[in-house]
């Protein structure tokens, strides 16, 4: 999900040491690029004076690797919901009991008993959000609430569209609009699925990630994008629309979790604790410009947060949205095998 | 060609006195021992890691990323084999192949044009008085001072639709609408050619200042054309530096993945791209590996091809 990096590729691991001060104690931070707002960080350091590193990684799997391997330093990684079952399983995770912590009573009750982390035993909300596809009003004013935006172009944007190569999600979309379900491995809709793919692709320009800037200076005028990536484009380009594919769409949340070999568990702990702060998650949303889990927080964020269509799901479309699972390794294969040959 | 030397046979042969041997025994030794420190950090640093890549390619893929310590052939298959998904027929991995197939086109049209280039800018540079060439040497090798990523971004900004190029054209008035560059084949190659063009005029230039310019000149003495001079008289002898620098330029282009993922827009694969799909979100290491090592070897079988053709040619020479 390598669209919070707004400017593609740091999968040269970019190291920003936030702040310097006087530092009691070090936390280091292996978050997603772009993802963190440089203030919280600044935030925290001051009021338990700790040393914060981030390091930046651009998908999960990245993250899940080197986690793996051992040796890497960190204490706190934030995974997707359909990773956080695999961290869990592979032990990479230590029980810190967020739910047993004094902010918890801030988290939002429909973030408590999550499919991935039931009742909070591990991890903490981060942001969430959606992926559907933004254009630019310009280009196409018609209905932009699904998915045929690029898998069947209306003729304003045919060769104008661009798919962010993040397989998951193009994968998951694809499935919803052919009429199934993520992770399915139903042959005869893999087989639908893949020639809606190969019919679109002639009709796309690019599969590129940074669409956050490309939206803004109208170079993509049609893309698959996320939310707050739209939001962040819309600001500086009023005529971009974010639309939510009738279709069905995924809907992701990404959590805090502390790592079991983490060297600084305390401060990890009190990180997790000190972003369950309402005005403390308002910085996290105000920044990345995704939702997060943590009730009472709208009252700390930018005013154009709060109305936002991009944020706020319209109720007609809330239904449409589905959490994606994480597949397993067989139907895995399937939807790489289908990718392949998509770009070959 | 030593052995085939009439003045080396006609020497009496040499037989070294007990001394001798014991002395030249310890330089052997000494040698050895001097190179050890360079041999292990060779082994280790090329053999090693290269040896995990084999071992990976005949694994199978754990679930989540990773390997399972159990042999399998299947990686291997499958860069070669493909069973269709859907009902089971087994035919060539033609999107493989494709890709294999793109990526050496474009290599090749990269490294022609880096030549086409960089021969002209080489010669100009040995043609300069000597003190002023460190100076245009100097000047070429400037662009490695930047980062690869941030030299990739740069040529996107003169290329997009509302960059340097389209502005300029579309304010003189050459083109009304702007023309898409990003995200095209072109692009790719305006970005490959400008960041390994260097690698081709270096060699290309270390060649041409050893050309004795003499003998440029008898053959115009002998009503040589231009043409012919160019043909027959520099390119042979300025033909190593040519070799080298293709080399140089063929090999990176081959295994490109920055360039092509900025520029080219992602819509089709390169080989870089390919092994980082199976490494990455594909999740069978064991094909990625394997998918190296094929690259690997036909890297390999394109040298040995040129070592032979070069060592034919000295000994037609």
């Amino acid at each position: 999900m390598s669209w919070k990096l707004g400017g593609a590729l740091s999968a040269l691991v970019l190291l920003a040491s936030a702040g310097s001060g006087m530092a009691e104690g070090e936390l280091n931070i292996y978050n997603w690029g772009n993802y963190t707002n440089p203030e919280l960080i600044k935030k925290f350091e001051e009021a338990h004076k700790v040393k914060v590193t981030i390091t930046d990684y651009d998908s999960n799997t990245t993250a899940l690797t080197k986690v793996k391997a051992g040796g890497h330093g960190f204490d706190i990684v934030v995974p997707s919901a359909n990773y956080v079952p695999i961290f869990v399983k592979e032990g990479l995770l230590l029980e810190t009991r967020p739910d047993q912590m004094p902010n918890f009573k801030n988290v939002d009750k429909k973030w408590v008993d999550v499919s991935w982390d039931p009742g909070r035993h591990y991890t903490v909300p981060w942001q969430w959000g959606t992926t559907g596809v933004a254009v630019n009003t310009k280009a196409y004013a018609g209905d932009p609430n699904t998915s045929a935006i690029f898998l069947d172009p209306p003729k304003e944007l045919v060769g104008q569209v661009n798919v962010v190569p993040e397989m998951a999600d193009v994968m998951a979309l694809t499935i919803m609009y052919a009429g199934g379900k993520p992770c399915t491995d139903d042959k005869d809709l893999l087989r639908k699925v893949r020639d809606i793919l190969t019919a679109a692709k002639p009709k796309w320009r690019s599969m590129d990630y940074g669409m956050t800037e490309k939206l803004s200076n109208s170079d993509v005028v049609a893309t698959v994008n996320w939310n707050g990536s739209t939001f962040r484009a819309r600001l500086k380009n009023p005529t971009v629309v974010y639309g939510y594919p009738k279709e069905g769409y995924p809907v992701w949340m990404d959590s805090v979790a502390v790592l079991a070999d983490a060297k600084n568990v305390e401060n990890a702990k009190l990180f997790q604790n000190f972003i369950m702060d309402p005005e403390n998650a308002a910085l996290i949303s105000a920044f990345a410009r995704y939702a997060n889990g943590i009730a009472g927080s709208d009252k700390f964020m930018p005013e154009e947060m709060k109305t936002a269509p991009e944020i706020v799901v319209p109720e007609a479309y809330k239904a449409a949205g589905t959490f994606l699972p994480t597949c397993p390794k067989a139907t895995q294969d399937l939807y790489t095998a289908i990718w392949t040959e998509l770009q070959k | 060609m030593t052995a085939a030397d009439p003045a080396r046979q006609a020497q009496p042969a040499h037989s070294p006195s007990p001394g001798e041997v014991a002395s030249r025994a310890a330089e052997v030794r000494r040698n050895w021992l001097l190179s050890t420190p360079a041999l292990t950090l060779l082994f280790l640093a090329a053999s090693g890691p290269l040896l995990v890549v084999i071992l990976y390619s005949v694994l199978t893929p754990g679930e989540y990323s990773g390997v399972v310590w159990e042999l399998s052939g299947d990686a291997w298959y499958r860069v070669i084999l493909h069973r269709d998904i859907f009902d089971d027929t087994v035919s060539l991995a033609d999107a493989h192949l494709r890709i294999f197939w793109r990526s050496a086109k474009l290599s090749l049209l990269t490294t022609f044009v880096a030549l086409i280039i960089g021969f002209p800018t080489a010669y100009f540079v040995a043609t300069r008085p000597p003190q002023q060439r460190t100076l245009w040497l100097f000047l070429i090798t400037i662009p490695f001072w930047t980062n690869l990523l941030i030299r990739t971004f740069a040529i996107m900004e003169v290329i997009r639709n509302e960059g340097i190029v389209n502005s300029t054209l579309m304010s003189l008035g050459v083109i009304e609408a702007p023309i898409q560059l990003l995200y095209t084949d072109t692009a790719v190659l305006i970005g490959m050619v400008y960041v390994y063009l260097p690698l081709m005029v270096l060699p290309l230039y270390a060649s041409m200042e050893r050309l004795d310019f003499r003998l440029v000149e008898a053959a115009y003495d002998l009503y040589a054309t231009r043409l012919q001079v160019l043909r027959r008289v520099i390119i042979p002898l300025v033909k190593p530096g040519i070799i080298a620098g293709s080399i140089l330029v063929f090999i990176p282009s081959l295994g490109a993945y920055v360039t092509p993922r900025v520029l080219g827009g992602g819509k089709n694969m390169m080989l870089g791209n390919l092994i980082e799909l199976q490494f990455g979100q594909g999740r069978n290491w064991p094909l990625g590996a394997a998918l190296s090592l094929t690259l690997l070897v036909i890297v390999m079988i394109a040298l040995l091809v040129y070592v032979r053709n070069v060592s034919r040619s000295e000994s037609r020479g």
